[in-house]
């Protein structure tokens, strides 16, 4: 047609070429917006499926989404949930492994969304690559709900539109650690704390420090000790704890790290001279058994696992868990649930008619949703919206003899609104300024 | 003064550990000229390997003594496999290439081999403490000292004394020592470098292994503790001298001691202190401590 050859050949066809281009980015945009056909929802579920992560939250939470989506997918759940997958489509489910690193993590985000087109996507036990998601997520505008990762920066840096973490922050954990730890011990005079140098550790130490100076301040901190993430080995440090006058140690460790040092200090027996205060060690406890020092003040990141309340909604999922995986759920379980609850809810409350709702309708849904979970009420209250809270629980470790079992006693729970800031109050001013409004 | 008690003791600790792990993998460059990355997946399969056979073990209600040979031999014999297959099956076809090719062909090593063990022993993790609890400990004053640690420190001793004794007053230490100075003029000599370099290797990796089993009873089992002890072995080996035993033993010494100091006294270096000493002594010695600029071929 024309001499492809001349300038204004070359011109044409590149012209031609870059309009072919915007076309093959355009059509698949607007489809991601756009109305479609809700045949299936898709789901991208990204949790620890390797690694010293995996055995204590990652494979927990995948088996929480597992026989939840099923659940979901018989229609079994209890009421208001009980309509088959998310508003009468099938639920599909893509499990991903978080083991990587951060770049990696985006790398795989990224697939799930442009390449795999899911729905919305579920995940992240590290903090760290919930912070590296973030971002992200609101780039490509798409749903994306954090499960496990406490860090309060999230939505505390900038207000968020398409990110929602249903189950609460870390700040909950360490100010009801507080709490109760003064409450059982009120003659403690200085207190230890070991924790992972991250975010995780470093965010517990500091929340965990500022209540109590708050709530009693003549009661001194000894050491501060902070090592390395996965570390290990903690002769060391249990060295310097053992020469140390602290009553009560305070470690936000998990995992690998909590057992390894579990085991490492029962063998020069610091339980002995120490009470340890273990902000997530529910998750340890069946694996543990007797090797969890009795005594052990514990916490569950929430009413989850034998902090769980006694609702018919809990008995439900405690017995389908159990009867798949043969030991019961854990706190990662319960957060993939309320997790899956939350978002099934607010798709179910955005979707008019037989098409699937936008991202943007999701999120409106979402924002500020209130429900009942196993874990009792979950309330997106803060957080512009987007962050829950419930309320929390912590307990003292026994490994019960008789029963050849581990058991949580004198529990005390804590209502959501005495241990999480209020709307817009970061949680490290709020402590900071006396926990003013909390309601006890 | 129970202060610098405990950091000697805590050190020494430390160093009984980083040495076991970094002797195999300073012994295999010192003859291979090798870096070796697959050095971590030695670790790897001596900690399952321990963790399997203490699971086995101490479930019959076996007495202690016998678990902690059986935790040895047991990653000794894994070593020994993994380490003579990985030689004659990958190694060997890269020698003599250039020293960023054999660290990536180790690399990838040690990435395939980190999927083995999820193949063979799954993704969760294992716990194996029954020999440090069974251990018991030893109280000095305020302080409370695991029995298990002390025997560390005595195991680590004992590993430094045979390696010396072999290299100085065996006839295969000998011929070990001819390889590293020239393996061009000790195979005009006669000595059959392959063979050498097959049993260094070999043996590398059984010291590996044996590292990871001689730690598996402190800490959870599970995938990446070998990427986390290969990053403070090549700091050990930097430190001392790539090549050298006593290098390695002086590095870890080095290591330990430091790192005890700043956790007792100054936490807040605790994560600084190793590499900043390991960049402090190759600012004055770029060639580790014991190891002095080599001559290049051209």
């Amino acid at each position: 047609m024309f001499n492809r050859g001349s300038s204004l050949g070359r011109a044409l066809e590149t012209f031609w070429l870059l309009v072919s281009l915007l076309g093959v980015a355009v059509i698949p945009a607007r489809a991601q917006n756009a109305p479609s056909p809700a045949t299936t929802v898709k789901l991208g579920i990204v949790s620890f499926l390797t690694g010293p992560a995996a055995a204590p939250f990652g494979i927990p939470g995948r088996n929480g989404a597992e026989v939840m989506i099923e659940a979901m997918n018989a229609g079994k759940v209890p009421a208001p949930f009980n309509k088959v997958g998310f508003g009468g489509s099938n639920v599909e489910a893509k499990y991903i492994d978080e083991t990587g690193s951060a770049a990696n993590v985006v790398t795989e985000f990224r697939n799930l969304v442009q390449r795999d087109q899911v729905d919305a996507v579920i995940g992240y036990v590290s903090s760290g690559n919930c912070l590296a998601v973030t971002p992200v997520a609101e780039e490509l505008k798409a749903i994306t709900v954090f499960y496990d990762c406490g860090t309060p920066r999230i939505f505390e840096e900038k207000p968020r539109a398409y990110v929602f973490r249903v189950s609460p922050q870390s700040t909950m954990d360490n100010v009801a650690a507080a709490r109760y730890l003064l409450a059982k011990k009120p003659d403690v005079t200085s207190y230890s704390g070991i924790n992972q140098n991250y975010a995780w550790g470093q965010d517990s130490w500091r929340d965990f420090t500022g209540t109590m100076q708050v709530l009693a301040p003549k009661v001194t901190v000894d050491k501060s000790l902070f090592p390395k993430l996965f570390a290990g080995e903690y002769g060391a440090e249990i060295s310097t704890l053992l020469t140390s006058r602290s009553q009560v140690l305070h470690t936000s460790f998990y995992d690998g790290d909590l057992e390894a040092f579990l085991y490492q200090e029962q063998a020069r027996a610091l339980d002995k001279r120490m009470t340890i205060l273990a902000t997530t060690a529910e998750a340890a406890m069946w694996r543990l058994r007797d090797k969890m020092p009795d005594g052990t003040l514990i916490g569950a990141r929430g009413p989850n696992g034998p902090l769980a309340p006694d609702t018919e909604f809990n008995r439900w999922f405690k017995r389908i868990y159990t009867d798949r995986y043969n030991i019961p759920p854990t706190y990662p379980a319960y957060q993939m649930a309320m997790s899956l609850l939350g978002l099934k809810l607010a798709y179910e409350k955005a979707k008019k008619g037989d098409a699937k709702p936008t991202s943007d309708e999701v999120a409106a849904a979402f924002k500020g949703i209130e429900f009942e979970s196993p874990s009792g009420m979950v309330k997106l209250a803060i957080g512009d919206g987007h962050q829950g809270i419930t309320e929390t629980a912590y307990g003292t470790y026994r490994f019960n003899k008789e029963k050849n079992e581990p058991e949580i006693v004198d529990i005390m729970r804590f209502p959501a609104e005495c241990v999480n800031p209020p709307a817009g109050v970061t949680a490290d001013d709020w402590i900071k300024d006396g926990m003013k409004g909390a309601k006890c | 003064m129970l202060t610098t008690f405990s950091i000697l003791i805590d050190g020494l600790v430390y160093a009984a550990y980083l040495f076991i792990v970094a002797v195999g993998l300073t012994l295999i460059f010192g003859v291979m000229k090798i870096l070796n990355v697959a050095h971590g997946s030695f670790y790897t399969f001596g900690a399952y390997g321990a963790a399997t056979a203490i699971g086995i073990y101490f479930d019959r209600g076996l007495p202690a003594a016998g678990g902690f040979l059986l935790m040895a031999v047991s990653a000794m014999v894994l070593g020994l496999a993994i380490g003579l297959i990985l030689e004659r099956c990958v190694i060997r076809l890269v020698y003599g290439r250039d020293e960023v090719v054999m660290v990536l062909v180790t690399y990838a090593a040690f990435l395939i081999l980190e999927d083995v063990v999820i193949l063979v022993w799954g993704p969760g993790s294992y716990a194996t403490y029954q020999p440090l609890l069974a251990a018991g400990n030893t109280e000095v004053g305020e302080l409370i000292l695991s029995n298990y640690d002390l025997g560390l420190i005595v195991v680590a001793a004992l590993l430094a004394a045979a390696s010396y004794w072999a290299l100085k007053f065996t006839r295969y230490g000998r011929l070990l020592t001819a390889v590293i100075f020239d393996r061009e003029t000790a195979a005009a000599f006669g000595i059959n470098v392959t063979a050498v370099y097959t049993i260094t290797f070999v043996i590398g990796a059984m010291l590996g292994a044996l590292g990871g089993a001689i730690m598996a009873p402190k800490i959870a089992v599970t995938l990446g503790i070998g990427v986390e002890v290969i990053v403070l072995a090549f700091a050990v080996v930097a430190i001392g001298g790539m090549g050298s035993i006593e290098g390695a033993l002086i590095g870890a010494l080095i290591v330990g001691i430091c790192r005890a100091a700043a956790v007792h006294l100054v936490p807040q270096l605790e994560l600084f202190v190793i590499y900043g000493v390991m960049a402090l002594v190759l600012m004055i010695r770029p060639y580790g401590l014991f190891v002095r600029a080599q001559p290049r071929r051209i």
